[in-house]
């Protein structure tokens, strides 16, 4: 059968998904955050809830996510997207808000507002993409860095007398009473693609569902920041970040 | 027996040529172009062994740019 | 009852939809009164006791992106903590009410009152170009009555405002007359009446974004020279002050806040020794009434500028009135109030004896 004859509409079994704005991302080739951006709008169509949703994006590479998923947005000062979050949800109860949050936003300067949103139980999805080093502003050490892993401000690698150890706050969220579901996902091959997908969707309904907060963790390759190919970024991330950051459910109220 | 036969189309103008298509891919169908390069530069991926595909999605799954759409067709 | 008191009952009855908030003396009674008179039952107003300023600051910024009247309040180095976000407000042109109810600094400070965060509040306070509208109050029924000042002024030109009181008009309890209850705006009216606001993209096709950012330069200027159109329009029409006498004076007294009735007492006083005094209350710190003072200040022997402070707006006071008179400052810090003896007996030495 010649190539024409099956690209026709009736056999398309895959596309961009429609809530994506068809402009060029400013991610590096090869960058984890495409693959989520693309994850979150096609659960947002499928959930039927674009007219009720708001995002809130980070400082961070993601700063402009607002570009191109196409849903309301407020962008958020550094770390605080959980405090926002809290704010809009509360006020509007019946939208579901969602926060995509790096690890510096995240388990750095955010830290405060992450754990008190999740502890005080609020009703959004707060998306974590776990890096392990601060990619916008060109490649310094995360608290989710690893030890010996260099970075700009680690030039050596990472040591834990000088720098502490890796912070787990995807564990940290895990204990609080708030929480009501904790993952942590890649999307480094396609079979993890759709199991972050599968997390994210369960997220988005335990939020339409108020039942608390849910954190997705997406453990993720800086290949510019790691200085690799983005394909070595994947094998690197699944040789050394896993052991750190092993993938799986860490907490699944239902079950 | 049924045969599944696909093939996708690259957005080569959004295409960064990172190669994780490439990667993904369990048949070996795409490449990333040798010489050519799209306005921005990237060597984008195509079909280079369009009668393998297999119409999985996989490439289309790790794309991070949302370039790949695929299709597929079964054949008796 | 106490200012603080009132602040609380007035935003409830304003139909504010949300208070955040972190407790600080000595303006603690706001979020305590608030959580007393459960409005989450009445009128459906949030009230959330937040982690932090910082947080409490960004629950405000959250809330207000979303066209909802949400308010939050706390004393000096609590504001301090808060102005990162209210840099960011005003940058996305977001109407919120934000209370500062002073206490002595710098740093920790004291728990008693003070006016020393008026370059803070009426000179930007955080980054970057931007103006709040700035209340200030002398009685318990100005606290009352700013609250529905502050939000219409907010919503009028998408801006935040800004309650500055001291520590006096918090704590002092006076009696004061609530407005009346008003109906929080529904969902919908919200919709209508903040078409950028991100509420979800309902009725719309095309999504809001809110957000400061802008990255290409002459785009950002063009926000700048926008921001600042809005600034001048503001100043055009919403300046606010209080004059008792000023005409035939030969004298004036300029104070804010509580200090201004010290000051009214003081002219008082003054008039006994055979001096005339006039009075001017700046209102709105900023918008400043520079035009008004300028006007007053011709053909007076000099102003005494009293404040709570080491002498704050006395500059503004200078700028209006270019060096065609003398103006001199007297000031009590650390929470010392002064008492309207002792401000008379500044003004002969300063403004007379000196002279």
């Amino acid at each position: 059968m010649d190539i024409e004859d099956i690209i026709k509409p009736e056999n398309k079994v895959y596309a961009a998904p429609e809530l994506l704005e068809e402009v060029n991302m400013h991610y590096c080739p090869g960058c984890s955050h495409g693959v989520i951006h693309k994850l979150v709008a096609e659960v947002i169509s499928e959930l039927g809830i674009v007219e009720r949703t708001v995002g809130v994006s980070p400082v961070g590479c993601a700063v402009f996510a607002y570009n191109y998923i196409d849903c309301d947005w407020i962008e958020a000062a550094h770390g605080r997207a959980p405090a926002i979050a809290t704010a809009a949800n509360r006020l509007w109860p019946e939208n579901v808000v969602f926060t995509y949050q790096g690890d510096g936003d995240m388990s750095a300067i955010g830290t405060a507002e992450t754990i008190h949103a999740a502890n005080r139980g609020e009703n959004i999805v707060m998306i974590f993409v776990n890096n392990a080093i601060y990619g916008m502003t060109g490649g310094q050490m995360a608290p989710t860095t690893l030890i010996g892993q260099k970075t700009s401000t680690s030039p050596y690698g990472r040591r834990v007398d000088l720098n502490g150890h890796p912070l787990e706050i995807t564990n940290l969220l895990k204990e609080l009473d708030g929480t009501c579901y904790v993952t942590r996902q890649s999307v480094h091959t396609p079979a993890n693609v759709r199991k972050t997908k599968a997390a994210l969707k369960k997220a988005f309904m335990n939020a339409i569902a108020k039942k608390g907060t849910s954190v997705v963790e997406v453990v993720s390759t800086c290949n510019s920041g790691w200085k690799m190919t983005p394909e070595k970024a994947n094998e690197w991330m699944a040789q050394h970040m896993f052991e750190k950051y092993p993938l799986g459910d860490l907490k699944n109220s239902e079950s | 027996m049924a045969k599944i036969q696909g093939a996708v189309t690259v957005n080569k103008e959004r295409c960064k040529g990172c190669n994780l298509c490439v990667v993904a891919c369990p048949t070996e169908t795409l490449s990333l172009q040798p010489y050519e390069v799209n306005d921005r530069g990237y060597h984008f991926a195509f079909m280079s062994n369009p009668e393998a595909c297999i119409g999985c999605c996989s490439c289309a799954l790790v794309c991070p740019d949302a370039c790949i759409e695929v299709y597929r067709v079964k054949i008796d | 009852m106490k200012g603080n008191e009132a602040i609380a009952h007035a935003a409830i009855r304003y139909g504010c939809d949300g208070y955040f908030g972190y407790p600080i003396t000595p303006q603690s009674e706001v979020l305590e009164t608030l959580e007393a008179l459960m409005p989450w039952d009445t009128t459906g107003m949030v009230v959330v006791q937040a982690e932090s300023e910082v947080a409490a600051i960004n629950m405000v910024y959250g809330g207000a992106a979303t066209g909802k009247a949400v308010m939050t309040s706390s004393s000096s180095p609590g504001v301090s903590l808060k102005q990162e976000g209210i840099s960011y407000i005003a940058a996305s042109s977001l109407p919120a009410l934000i209370l500062n109810v002073m206490r002595g600094g710098p740093g920790l400070g004291t728990i008693q009152p003070s006016q020393a965060d008026y370059f803070q509040a009426v000179k930007g306070g955080g980054h970057g170009d931007y103006h709040l509208i700035v209340l200030a109050p002398s009685s318990v029924q100005e606290m009352a009555d700013f609250v529905g000042l502050g939000f219409d002024l907010a919503f009028k030109y998408r801006n935040p405002s800004m309650i500055l009181a001291d520590g006096i008009v918090g704590q002092m309890m006076e009696k004061v007359v609530l407005p009346e209850q008003r109906a929080r705006r529904t969902d919908e009216e919200i919709r209508e009446q903040c078409p950028w606001a991100a509420t979800g993209r309902e009725g719309r096709r095309k999504r809001n974004v809110v957000t400061s950012l802008e990255l290409e330069s002459d785009k950002m200027e063009i926000i700048n020279h926008q921001l600042q159109a809005k600034y001048r329009e503001i100043e055009a029409n919403e300046t606010r002050w209080e004059e008792i006498d000023t005409k035939d004076a030969d004298y004036l007294i300029i104070s804010f806040g509580s200090v201004a009735r010290i000051s009214t007492k003081a002219k008082e006083l003054a008039e006994e020794d055979g001096l005339k005094v006039g009075i001017i209350r700046p209102i709105t710190l900023w918008p400043f009434p520079t035009e008004a003072i300028r006007k007053a200040a011709e053909g007076k022997k000099g102003i005494l500028v009293v404040e709570l402070n080491a002498g704050q707006m006395i500059e503004d006071v200078r700028l209006a009135v270019h060096d065609s008179l003398p103006v001199k400052h007297f000031g009590r810090m650390g929470g010392i109030i002064p008492s309207p003896s002792e401000i008379v007996s500044a003004l002969k030495e300063k403004l007379i004896e000196q002279a």
